[in-house]
């Protein structure tokens, strides 16, 4: 029994799959929403690493280091704009914020 | 073979976190899970032996992110009632979507293909991931890491842009208005007549 890259792969997607479902379960709490994404691309980043190591090519792991700095700067502005949407409407349900009509 | 059993463990502890993260009623739950599955999405990356991401991982994600998300969490008076409204009603499209998501990409990367992908190659006694990263960063990557620089500079100023608030009853000084002032505006000559002595 050795680990193939499949191994890590399947568990990349099913971690995907997992946050997949958890927007749709969670589709009014913004909060949720936005760890259900950071989940995502924890998965992805799996997938890179796990590449980046059979492969044995280390500019995978460069990729994810990039991912990581773009997926913090998010979860930053997404959370202040949750601040500033709370202050606002004093609500973080996604079905209050109609005021668009969209 | 103690490492598959090391790789099953981690990924049962991942995939558990992460379920919870998704159903968690409490959202300061759903956030100590996340760091749960952060912290042995680390532990996989070490067996992957990329342990600069992974320290990198413990540092930005739970050392910073998480203690974000918790802050924000907790300043929010939310009423969770609410938001848990129809939580079970998306199950069905959910597991659908998420199944069938989960099915293709099963089938392809479970497939044979992946499975005889090339084995790592053993590395040299004096490989260091920190040092091979560094020179990649440095060389061929230079550009793209100072773009990222750039992006985390425009997050910091925009988040605190952003969230800043200007009270209302502050005084301040506006040294624009104070330069262009003229003499008209502030001083008046009055005539009047000299008053008598008693």
């Amino acid at each position: 029994m050795t680990l193939t890259l499949s191994h890590y792969l399947v568990l990349g997607a099913l971690l995907f799959s997992i946050s997949v479902i958890g927007i749709f379960l969670n589709r009014r709490n913004l909060i949720i929403l936005l760890m259900a994404i950071e989940l995502m691309l924890l998965a992805v980043n799996l997938n890179f690493v796990a590449f980046s190591h059979f492969l044995g090519d280390a500019a995978g792991q460069v990729f994810v280091f990039f991912i990581l700095t773009v997926a913090a700067a998010e979860s930053a502005i997404g959370l202040a704009i949750l601040v500033v949407l709370f202050r606002a409407l004093a609500t973080i349900n996604v079905e209050d914020l109609d005021t668009l009509k969209g | 073979m103690f490492e598959a059993l090391v790789f099953y463990a981690f990924a049962a502890i991942l995939l558990v976190a992460g379920l919870r993260v998704i159903t968690a009623r409490n959202p300061v739950h759903a956030a100590m899970f996340l760091v749960l599955s952060f912290f042995t999405a680390a532990a996989i990356w070490l067996l992957l032996r990329a342990e600069f991401l992974a320290i990198a991982l413990l540092l930005v994600y739970v050392g910073a992110v998480m203690v974000l998300f918790l802050f924000v969490v907790m300043m929010l008076d939310i009423n969770i009632e609410r938001l848990r409204e129809g939580f079970w009603k998306n199950l069905p499209l959910a597991v659908v979507v998420g199944g069938i998501m989960m099915a293709e990409m099963a089938a392809v990367l479970a497939g044979r293909y992946f499975g005889v992908a090339p084995r790592p190659r053993p590395l040299p006694a004096d490989y260091s991931n920190t040092k091979e990263l560094g020179r990649l960063i440095y060389t061929d990557y230079a550009f793209a890491f100072e773009v990222a620089a750039v992006i985390l500079l425009v997050a910091i100023i925009a988040a605190i842009a952003l969230t800043l608030r200007q009270r209302k009853d502050r005084q301040r000084q506006d040294p624009s208005q104070q330069v262009r002032v003229r003499r008209e505006d502030r001083v008046q000559l009055v005539a009047m007549a000299p008053e008598k002595d008693r």
